[in-house]
């Protein structure tokens, strides 16, 4: 007596099983895609720049001529906005980590800075361009120079250095903080023995991945209102400056104009990825390298 | 006796010892600058945590105050139902919709993308790949999310466009599909990143039971994982396109400054941040209808991202389904 029809199970199973090994296919294809992608964008900005990176390029000013033009002042205002940046971004950022995780009870309060910080991170850039616009360049009436550039994009980075902080101190296990506080420590005593010296990988590399998003990001800056063309070299927190990411836009929409300035942009994007890989290795290194498991 | 007695930190070579008394002196000076900092520091530490909410209590003061003053001017049903936005010249006239159309029209292309593509590889990171693969493939991915926009706008502009002319020989120099694709691949690993963590969460025990009823793997992942871990999938879908409505410099660069009221996606299209930047980058003069509109453009991206986000927090709080 025959329950099963076998030829019928047949069947079915090939079937589910060609949707099976299509499916499987069909993904891969799709996780290569994204890297194909990578790897063109990549070429075309390598071979774009072949020849217009030396050690001219590097270090002369800009100039409308493309044979002349060089990134100095940009790689300068890059200095220079992250000289303000980084410690604007380490105090806010920690402070706020250390508040949050070591002394705020679990209430209204902490709830309400937590969503805000988490609110903040999803705000666009842009919005935080007109912020710096309207407080800093206008309100303090500063100007779109390096301070002004430097307060909006700490803002700006900020949650990212919030979360990783936040993420570093509770990795530090419970068991610390009691030996500590056995051996008579205060609470701030601990804090600054032993939680910080544990927890710094971590925000270390939250800080170096903030500083790379900053390094990057074009709009806020584009918002203050720094112009095209900034021939003199920033020499102070209150001089004009220019950036890299802002010469790529400039170049780039120019190009229509004179096709060299596509070369000129393609370059800069070289020369922008290579810091941004250069931070990004450190990042990893600092993580894989000193940070502890407990 | 080294060492025993060194507690003091100015404690001279010659006496190594110390009274009681001088110990207890010493011991009190020290309590006392401890004390102090205790005190201090959760005050120093709570003013830091206040200024990040400062922020944004400035963001939604500066757009609101300006936005209102751009209202007392432009009325609230013209900015929201006019189709022409004109803002220089005489008869200067500032309907939001075209800028609104340009925003949504991308970003649903860019999702038509990230969508599919993203979560084709969440699902094969997390349940195909194996772990060696993995560990190859999502240091990628990571790469592709922190090249910066700037970049992207140059590839769309120097590259998928004149590539796509090919294939549609009307495209305009300037247009918002290429940037719409390009915004796409962007937020490929957004989604994808997200989406797996999604699924990673899910117990095995759900997939073993799913396979030792005889599913095929295909199977496994669509009956079984997908819905299980739909809620964090949803989020990452919300956030992927609460970023494409917040991206500037690729629209900006490839989609140019054309404020016309269209569904035509070769033509070239003004979204609302690149409004944004074109307004700022052409100084505005302060007080001027065209400054204000600028903060009703940006109050309107504000909300619109703030939005999506909340849905993203609210569906990944509210749907989770906890294993």
């Amino acid at each position: 007596m025959k329950y099963v029809d076998t030829t019928q199970v047949q069947k079915k199973m090939s079937s589910r099983l060609l949707t099976n090994r299509i499916a499987k296919t069909l993904f891969l294809l799709a996780t290569l895609f994204g890297l194909l992608v990578l790897v063109v964008l990549i070429y075309r900005v390598f071979s774009q720049s072949l020849g217009w990176i030396d050690f001219d390029f590097l270090n002369n000013r800009l100039s409308t001529n493309p044979e002349r033009a060089g990134i100095k002042g940009a790689i300068m205002g890059t200095m220079w906005l992250m000289l303000v940046v980084a410690p604007v971004t380490l105090i806010l950022g920690v402070g706020t980590a250390i508040y949050l995780e070591e002394y705020a009870k679990k209430g209204r309060l902490q709830a309400f800075i937590q969503m805000n910080i988490s609110n903040l991170a999803g705000v666009p850039s842009i919005v935080f361009g007109i912020l710096g616009l309207t407080i800093f360049v206008r309100g303090l009436n500063l100007g779109a120079v390096v301070l002004a550039g430097g307060f909006t994009m700490a803002l700006l980075v900020l949650p990212v250095v919030v979360v990783a902080s936040q993420e570093a101190i509770r990795a530090v296990p419970q068991f610390l903080r009691e030996a500590s506080y056995g051996m008579g420590a205060t609470k701030w005593q601990t804090i600054k023995n032993v939680v910080l010296p544990a927890a710094i990988p971590g925000i270390l590399t939250g800080v170096i991945l903030a500083l790379s998003r900053a390094i990057g990001e074009t709009a806020p800056l584009v918002v203050i209102g720094i112009p095209a063309f900034i021939i003199p070299l920033p020499d102070g927190l209150l001089d004009k400056f220019t950036v890299m990411p802002l010469q790529i836009y400039y170049w780039t929409i120019d190009s229509a104009l004179v096709d060299e300035y596509a070369n000129l942009a393609a370059a800069t994007i070289v020369v922008l990825l290579l810091v941004l890989f250069i931070m990004n290795s450190i990042a990893v290194l600092i993580r894989n390298k000193f940070q502890r498991r407990f | 006796m080294k060492g025993v007695l060194s507690l003091g930190k100015d404690v001279s070579r010659e006496s190594n010892t110390l009274s009681v008394r001088q110990m207890i002196e010493q011991n009190k000076r020290s309590v006392s600058t401890a004390s102090i900092l205790e005190g201090l520091m959760p005050k120093i530490l709570l003013t830091i945590a206040i200024i990040s909410i400062l922020t944004t209590i400035g963001i939604v003061l500066t757009l609101l105050t300006e936005t209102v003053a751009f209202f007392r001017e432009v009325s609230f049903v013209e900015f929201f139902t006019s189709t022409i936005l004109k803002p220089l010249g005489e008869h200067a006239q500032f309907g939001v919709l075209p800028l609104l159309t340009a925003t949504i029209i991308s970003s649903a292309i860019a999702m038509a993308v990230a969508i599919p593509i993203g979560l084709m590889t969440a699902v094969y990171l997390s349940e195909y790949a194996s772990e060696r693969v993995r560990k190859l493939l999502k240091p990628m991915l990571e790469i592709l999310a922190g090249i910066p926009t700037i970049v992207y706008g140059f590839f769309a502009f120097t590259f998928v466009t004149p590539l796509l002319t090919k294939i549609i020989p009307t495209l305009q120099p300037t247009n918002i599909l290429s940037p719409g694709i390009v915004m796409g691949i962007m937020i490929i690993p957004m989604v994808a990143s997200l989406s797996e963590d999604a699924m990673s969460s899910v117990p095995n025990a759900m997939r073993e039971g799913a396979l030792g009823l005889g599913s095929t793997k295909f199977e496994v992942t669509w009956k079984v994982v997908v819905p299980a871990a739909i809620s964090g999938i949803v989020a990452s879908f919300v956030l992927g396109i609460s970023r494409a409505i917040g991206e500037t410099m690729i629209v900006t660069i490839a989609s140019g400054s054309n404020k016309v009221f269209t569904f035509d996606v070769t033509q070239s299209m003004q979204t609302m941040t690149a409004y944004i930047v074109e307004v700022t980058g052409g100084d505005a003069p302060a007080g001027s209808t065209l400054y204000y509109s600028l903060y009703a453009v940006a109050m309107t991206l504000f909300v619109f991202t703030l939005v999506m986000n909340l849905i993203a927090q609210y569906i990944s709080r509210k749907f989770r389904e906890e294993y």
